[in-house]
C-alpha cells in the first residue's frame, strides 16, 4: 500500500499506525473512554484489573481514562502551539526573505537575541510573571517556537527568492502577497511539512515537560506531563503508575519522528559515502 | 611498443540504483600515447564512462558489467585493494572543477604530492622536486613556492593546471580528463588547452578527453568517439569525424559549429525606428564602477548583441534596462519616452513592453506551476482578460513557440531543457512586448537544441517585429542572430558596429583575442595558432 | 582573522546586553502593575505605593533598567520576594552545582556522540548505522523525565547501585559528589548524546559528498586516510557548531533533571521561583542561564573562526 505515493518502511508503518490510533482516540475520547474524566473508581494506585486496565492513579481515578483525556489535552495544546508558531514564523520569515533591507535586518536581530535565551528558560520567565493559564501557555510557547520556524522559513525564502522565476514575477510587478503565496510557498511545502512534524514533537515534549514541573497545564485538566508528576511517588514503591503516561508521551513522539524521518529520507539523495569503489 | 593497447574497456554497462540503464555496452580502446576524445551532449554518459575506467561509480550508479583492462590486467576482476592500488598510480583523473576538487584545508603541494606518497613511489623530497618541475612545465607563477599556497589563494586557471600536475604526479599510463576547460573563461581556456596538449605529448601519456565541445577536442584528440544516450554512435580518426562523418547525428554535431558563417541574420526585419536608446550610462555596485559610459541603440526588428566574458558587465547592462539596477548617470529612452531608471517607478504598461528571457530555464519558471499558469498569468495580469480568453491566448502562444497545446497541463519537471526555454520565450511573448532582453538564452542548452531555439527566435522576430538585446559570451550565437554587435570589456564598449564589420576585421585587439580564443572545427587550428604566436614572438624579438 | 574574533566578541557582549533588556522588559515592564497583581485586590493604595517604591517601580523604565544593570554587574541581583534572601548568595552555589552536573554530562556525552556520529557517517547504510539511527531517534523522542525514571527504576529501585535522589552538599569530597551526580549525569548524557550524534553524522555525511573527497579516493587513498586527513579537518567547524548547539539542549535538560532527582542546582531554584511567582529570582536565574548560553555560543563561533583554513591562511 502506498502513502503519499511512496511505500513506507516497516518503522514508518509503525509510526503511521500509532499516529492513526492516537487520532481516533483523541477525537472520540468521550465515547471511547471507559469512565468519566474525573470519576473515582478505586483506591490509590490500584493494580491493573479487568475493570481498570491500567489500574488507578494517585487518587483512585482510572488510569486509562485519564491517559486518554490527558492525551487529548496535551495533543490539542501542542497542535495549537505549533499551528500558531508556524503561522507567525512563516509569514514573518517569508516577508523578511522577500523584502530584505531594514525589515530583514530588524527581524533577524530580534531573532538572534531571542535565540540567545534557551526556550525553557524564556518560557519559565514569562510563565513566572504571567502565570500558567492555557492561553498564556499557548501564546508563550508559540512565540518562542516561532523563532525556530522563522529561521527555517527565512532560509527557504532566501534560497527561493533568488530563483529567476521569483525575479520574473517581481519584474512583472506582482505584489508581495502574490510572490509569497504563489511563487515561494508552493516550493517550500515539503521541508515545511516535515518541520511541522518535528516541531509538533518538540512542543508536545515541551508542554509535557512544563506540566511535569508543575508549571504547564494546571489541574483539574488531565494532562500527560502533569500525570507523571502526580504519580511520581509511586516509583519509590516499585509501582508503574507514572510510567503509563510517560510511555504514552514517548509513543506518540517516537511515531511522529519515525514518520518524519521516513518522509525526509524519500527526498534525500544518496550521499558520497555510498560511492562504489 | 608505441602501438601497444594500454586501456581497453569491453562491454561496459552502467545502471542507476533504480535500474535504468546509463551506459549500454560501450567498448573503448586506447593505445599508449594516444588521445581519444569522448564527445556527447549532456546526459550521454561520458563522465560516467571516464570514472568507470577507474572502476569508480558515484553514489546512485552501479557498474553492472564489463571489463576494464589496464596494461593487460583486468582491473574489474581485482579485489578492492587491487583496484585502489591502480587509481592515481596508473590511471589518474582531472576533474571539471578544480576549485571543488582541492581540499581547502591542505596546501597545494601537500595534495599534489599525496598520490606518489600513498603509492610509495617516491619520498616526499623527490615528490616535491617532481611537483615543482611540473609546475614549471605548466607555466605556473613562482613554481618554487607555488605549492605553499592554499586552493582559495590561486585563480581558477592556475588551479586547473595544479590539478593537471596532481594527476601527473605518479606518471600514470592513462589520464582521464573530464571537461577540463569547460568551467574556464574563453581566453583562459585556450591557454590551459595548450598546456594540457604539450603535457600529454611530452610524457607520452594516453588520454581520455571527455567534453561536449567538438571543436575543442578536435585540437587534442587523435581519435574521437561520439556518444548519445549511453550508446556509441560513431568512432573514427579526428579528421574523419570532422569531415566525413558517417552517422547523421555526428554530421549534425559538426555542422552546428561550422554553420555560423553561412547563416547571418536577415536585414529585412529591421525598420528604422529606435526602440531603445541608452546614452552614456554609468552604473555602480557600491563603489565598484561596473558599467562605464555605455551608449547603445536598438531599432525595431533588430537584434543587438552584447558580447563579452564574465565580469565584463554585460549582465549588468541587462539589469539596467529592466530597472533592477538604476544607473547613477546617463539616460535611457524607450520608444521616444524617457524610461524611469528604477523598476518601482515604471508603470505596468512600461513593464509589459520590456521582457526578459533567462539563461537557465530550470530556475526561470516555477516548477510547481502548470504551463497554463506560467504563460497565462502575464496575459491575465497585463490585459485583465477572463479565463476563456486567457486559455485561448495560451494556446496561441504554445503554437508560436512550436509546443503542443496539451503541454499546457504539464509542469516544467516533465519538459526537456529546450522545451523549458520555449516556455520562457512564450511567457515573454504573452506580454506582447516591443523589446526582449535575452540573457545568455542558449548557453545552458546542448548545441543542437540551441540551434533550434535560435531559429525560433529569428522566426519570431520576422513575424512579430520584435527587437532583441542579446547578452552572450558565445560568438557563434552572435553570428547567427545579431544584426549589430557590441564587444564589452571591463564595463566599456570597445566596439559597436554591424556584426560583419566587427568579425570580418579590422579588429580591436580585444575582439581579435576573443575571436582567436574560440576553437574552430579544424584539427590543425591550435597548431596553427601556436605557430602564429611563435612567429609573432620571433618578430617582436627582432 | 583577529578582526573577526574581536567582532564576534563585541557581538557577544552586545547580545548579552540585548538579552538583559529583553529579560528586563519581560519581567518588569510587560506585566503592567505587578504591585496589584502580587498584593491582590484588597490592597490599600498606600500599600501599593510602598510596594512599588520598595521594588523601585516609581522610577521611569529606562532608569530602572540602568540601575538594575549596574547593580547586576556589581554582583547585586537583588533580594528574593518570598524569603528575602540575597539572591546572589542563593544562586552562586547552585550555579556551581548545575555547571558541575552539566560539565560531567558533557564530558561523557561529547566524545561519545561525536565519535559514534563520525563512525555512523563512515558506515552509512550499513547495519550499525541503521541501528544507531533508530536508537537515537527513539532517544530524542523520549521526554527527559521518562529516561530519568527508567534509569531510577533500573539502577536505584531494582538494584541499589545509585541513589534515586541526589543530595549534593558544599564541601563534599569529589568522589562522593560524582557518585551522587552519576544518575542525573547519565540521564543528561543520553538525552544530549543522541541529538549530537545525529547532527554530527549528517555534518560528516555532507562532507563525504564533496568533490575533494571523491578526488582523494580517485588518487588511490585508503578509506581511513580519506577520513582522517581529508574529511575530519573540514568537519571540525560543523562539529563544533553542533556541540555548541547541544549545550543549549543541556541547559534545558538540566532543569527537568534537577527536578526529578531533586538536585540542588540553579534549575530547581528557578522552577521553585516560577511556581511562587518570585519575580526577582526568576529574573536573576534567567539572566544567569542566558549569560552562560551566550558565552558558550560566542566561544563556539570563535573556535569555528580559528579552525577555518580559509581564514587561518589568508595570503
Amino acid at each position: 500500500m502506498k502513502v503519499f505515493g511512496q511505500k513506507p518502511t516497516p518503522s514508518a508503518w509503525f509510526g503511521l499506525v500509532v499516529m492513526a490510533i492516537f487520532m481516533v482516540v483523541v477525537i472520540f475520547t468521550p465515547w471511547l473512554a471507559p469512565y468519566q474524566e474525573s470519576a473515582n473508581v478505586g483506591g490509590t494506585w490500584d493494580e491493573p484489573s479487568a475493570t481498570s486496565w491500567l489500574g488507578g492513579d494517585q487518587i483512585g481515578r482510572d488510569m486509562l481514562t485519564r491517559i486518554m483525556y490527558g492525551s487529548r489535552m496535551t495533543i490539542a495544546v501542542a497542535l495549537a502551539i505549533t499551528s500558531l508558531s508556524f503561522f507567525i514564523g512563516i509569514v514573518l520569515g517569508f516577508i523578511s526573505a522577500v523584502l530584505g533591507g531594514w525589515v530583514d535586518i530588524f527581524f533577524t536581530r530580534l531573532l538572534d537575541v531571542m535565540l540567545s535565551i534557551p526556550s525553557l528558560i524564556f518560557a519559565l520567565i514569562i510563565l513566572g510573571v504571567f502565570g500558567s493559564s492555557i492561553p498564556v501557555l499557548i501564546l508563550t510557547v508559540a512565540v518562542i517556537d516561532s523563532t525556530r520556524v522563522f529561521r527555517l522559513a527565512r532560509a527557504l525564502g532566501m534560497n527561493l527568492s533568488v530563483m529567476e522565476y521569483v525575479e520574473a514575477a517581481r519584474l512583472r510587478g506582482e505584489g508581495l502577497w502574490w510572490v509569497i503565496s504563489r511563487e515561494i510557498l508552493p516550493n517550500a511545502r515539503a521541508p515545511l511539512v516535515s518541520e511541522f512534524g518535528l516541531r509538533f514533537c518538540f512542543n508536545f515534549l515541551f508542554i509535557a515537560g512544563l506540566s511535569f514541573l508543575g508549571l504547564g497545564i494546571q489541574p483539574p485538566y488531565a494532562d500527560l506531563g502533569g500525570m507523571v508528576r502526580e504519580n511520581a511517588a509511586a516509583i519509590n514503591f516499585g509501582m508503574m503508575a507514572p510510567i503509563y503516561p510517560a510511555v504514552t508521551i514517548a509513543l506518540l513522539t517516537v511515531s511522529v519522528n519515525l514518520v518524519v524521518d521516513w518522509m525526509l529520507s524519500i527526498d534525500a539523495r544518496p550521499s558520497g559515502a555510498q560511492a562504489e569503489l | 611498443m608505441a602501438d601497444e593497447i594500454i586501456l581497453q574497456i569491453k562491454d561496459l554497462r552502467l545502471e542507476s540504483v533504480a535500474g535504468t540503464v546509463i551506459i549500454d555496452n560501450v567498448d573503448l580502446s586506447l593505445k599508449q600515447g594516444e588521445v581519444l576524445g569522448l564527445i556527447g551532449e549532456s546526459g550521454a554518459g561520458k563522465s560516467t564512462i571516464g570514472l568507470a575506467g577507474m572502476c569508480y561509480a558515484r553514489a546512485g550508479v552501479h557498474i553492472a558489467g564489463g571489463e576494464v583492462i589496464l596494461g593487460g590486467v583486468n582491473v574489474r576482476a581485482l579485489d578492492a585493494e587491487g583496484r585502489r592500488d591502480v587509481r592515481g598510480k596508473r590511471i589518474a583523473y582531472i576533474a571539471q572543477s578544480a576549485a571543488a576538487a582541492f581540499n581547502p584545508a591542505h596546501t597545494l603541494m601537500d595534495q599534489v604530492c599525496e598520490a606518489p606518497l600513498i603509492h610509495r613511489l617516491m619520498t616526499r623530497a623527490e615528490a616535491e622536486d617532481w611537483a615543482r618541475k611540473l609546475f614549471t612545465s605548466l607555466d605556473l607563477p613562482d613554481p618554487e613556492h607555488f605549492g605553499n599556497r592554499y586552493p582559495h589563494q590561486v585563480s581558477g586557471g592556475q588551479l586547473q593546471r595544479a590539478m593537471a600536475a596532481m594527476a601527473m604526479s605518479c606518471r600514470p599510463d592513462v589520464l582521464v580528463l573530464d571537461e577540463p576547460t569547460t568551467a574556464l573563461d574563453v581566453t583562459t581556456q585556450i591557454e590551459v588547452l595548450i598546456l594540457l596538449k604539450s603535457l600529454i605529448r611530452e610524457y607520452r601519456t594516453a588520454a581520455l578527453y571527455i567534453t561536449h565541445d567538438l571543436a575543442v577536442v578536435a585540437q587534442v584528440a587523435d581519435r574521437i568517439k561520439v556518444l548519445r544516450h549511453g550508446k556509441e554512435v560513431e568512432e573514427g580518426l579526428t579528421d574523419q569525424i570532422l569531415h566525413h562523418a558517417r552517422q547523421d547525428y555526428t554530421a549534425r554535431l559538426v555542422a552546428v559549429r561550422g554553420a555560423a558563417a553561412s547563416e547571418r541574420a536577415t536585414k529585412e526585419t529591421v525598420k528604422p525606428e529606435t526602440v531603445l536608446l541608452i546614452k552614456d550610462c554609468h552604473a555602480y555596485y557600491g563603489d565598484f564602477h561596473v558599467v562605464k559610459g555605455v551608449s547603445l541603440d536598438v531599432q525595431r526588428g533588430e537584434t543587438v548583441a552584447v558580447v563579452g566574458e564574465s565580469g565584463s558587465g554585460k549582465s549588468t547592462l541587462a539589469r539596467i534596462v529592466t530597472g533592477l539596477l538604476p544607473p547613477r548617470s546617463g539616460e535611457i529612452v524607450f520608444q521616444g519616452q524617457p524610461l524611469p531608471p528604477s523598476l518601482r517607478e515604471r508603470d505596468k504598461e512600461l513593464k509589459r513592453r520590456v521582457q526578459l528571457v533567462y539563461q537557465i530555464p530550470d530556475v526561470a519558471i516555477n516548477p510547481r506551476q502548470t504551463l497554463l499558469d506560467i504563460v497565462g498569468r502575464p496575459v491575465q495580469f497585463y490585459f485583465g482578460l477572463g479565463r476563456e480568453l486567457v486559455l485561448n491566448r495560451a494556446k496561441e502562444l504554445m503554437g508560436l513557440v512550436e509546443l503542443p497545446v496539451d503541454f499546457l497541463q504539464r509542469r516544467p519537471g516533465q519538459l526537456s531543457g529546450g522545451q523549458k526555454q520555449r516556455v520562457c520565450i512564450a511567457r515573454a511573448l504573452a506580454a506582447k512586448p516591443d523589446l526582449i532582453i535575452l540573457d545568455e538564452p542558449t548557453s545552458a542548452l546542448d548545441p543542437l537544441v540551441a540551434e533550434e531555439i535560435l531559429k525560433l527566435l529569428r522566426r519570431l522576430q520576422a513575424e512579430l517585429g520584435l527587437s532583441y538585446v542579446l547578452i552572450t559570451h558565445d560568438l557563434d550565437v552572435v553570428h547567427r542572430i545579431a544584426h549589430r554587435t557590441a564587444v564589452m570589456l571591463k564595463g566599456e564598449f570597445v566596439a559597436f558596429d554591424r556584426t560583419e564589420t566587427i568579425f570580418d576585421g579590422p579588429y580591436h585587439p580585444y575582439t581579435e583575442k576573443l575571436i582567436n580564443a574560440v576553437p574552430v572545427m579544424r584539427s590543425d587550428w591550435l597548431d596553427g595558432l601556436l605557430a602564429r604566436r611563435a612567429q609573432a614572438a620571433a618578430v617582436a624579438v627582432n | 582573522m583577529t578582526r573577526l574574533i574581536v567582532n564576534r566578541l563585541v557581538l557577544g557582549v552586545l547580545t548579552l546586553l540585548a538579552v538583559s533588556v529583553l529579560i528586563f522588559i519581560c519581567t518588569q515592564i510587560l506585566p503592567g502593575d505587578v504591585a496589584s497583581a502580587v498584593l491582590g485586590q484588597g490592597a490599600t493604595p498606600e500599600a501599593l505605593i510602598v510596594f512599588r517604591k520598595e521594588l523601585g517601580f516609581d522610577v521611569p523604565p529606562h532608569l530602572r533598567y540602568w540601575n538594575w544593570l549596574i547593580a547586576a554587574l556589581q554582583g547585586d541581583l537583588g533580594v528574593a520576594l518570598t524569603n528575602k534572601r540575597v539572591i546572589v548568595d542563593e544562586i552562586m552555589p547552585r550555579l556551581g552545582n548545575t555547571l558541575f552536573l552539566a560539565g560531567y554530562a558533557a564530558l561523557i556525552a561529547i566524545p561519545l556522540a561525536v565519535g559514534l556520529g563520525i563512525f555512523s557517517a563512515i558506515n552509512e547504510g550499513k547495519l550499525s548505522d541503521k541501528l544507531s539511527n533508530i536508537l537515537t531517534l527513539i532517544a530524542i523522542s523520549l521526554p527527559e523525565f521518562f529516561i530519568a525514571y527508567l534509569l531510577i527504576i533500573a539502577m536505584a529501585v531494582n538494584v541499589d547501585w545509585f541513589p534515586s535522589l541526589s543530595t549534593v552538599v558544599k564541601g563534599m569530597p569529589l568522589t562522593e559528589r560524582l557518585y551522587q551526580s552519576t544518575l542525573p549525569a547519565i540521564t543528561l548524557t543520553l538525552l544530549v548524546a543522541a541529538h549530537m550524534l545525529r547532527m554530527t553524522r549528517s555534518s560528516v555525511l555532507s562532507i563525504m559528498s564533496t568533490p575533494y573527497i571523491e578526488m582523494a579516493f580517485l588518487k588511490g587513498a585508503k578509506r581511513r586516510r580519506v577520513i582522517i586527513r581529508h574529511a575530519l579537518p573540514n568537519a571540525a567547524a560543523p562539529i563544533i557548531t553542533v556541540v555548541a548547539l547541544n549545550m543549549a539542549y543541556l541547559v534545558v535538560g538540566v532543569v527537568v533533571i534537577e527536578a526529578v532527582f531533586v538536585y540542588p542546582g540553579l534549575g530547581q531554584l528557578m522552577v521553585d521561583a516560577v511556581s511562587k511567582r518570585d519575580v526577582p529570582v526568576i529574573q536573576a536565574c534567567g539572566l544567569v542561564f542566558a549569560t552562560v548560553f551566550v558565552v558558550l555560543n560566542t566561544l563556539a563561533d570563535i573556535l569555528v573562526i580559528l579552525v577555518n583554513p580559509r581564514l587561518r591562511n589568508k595570503s
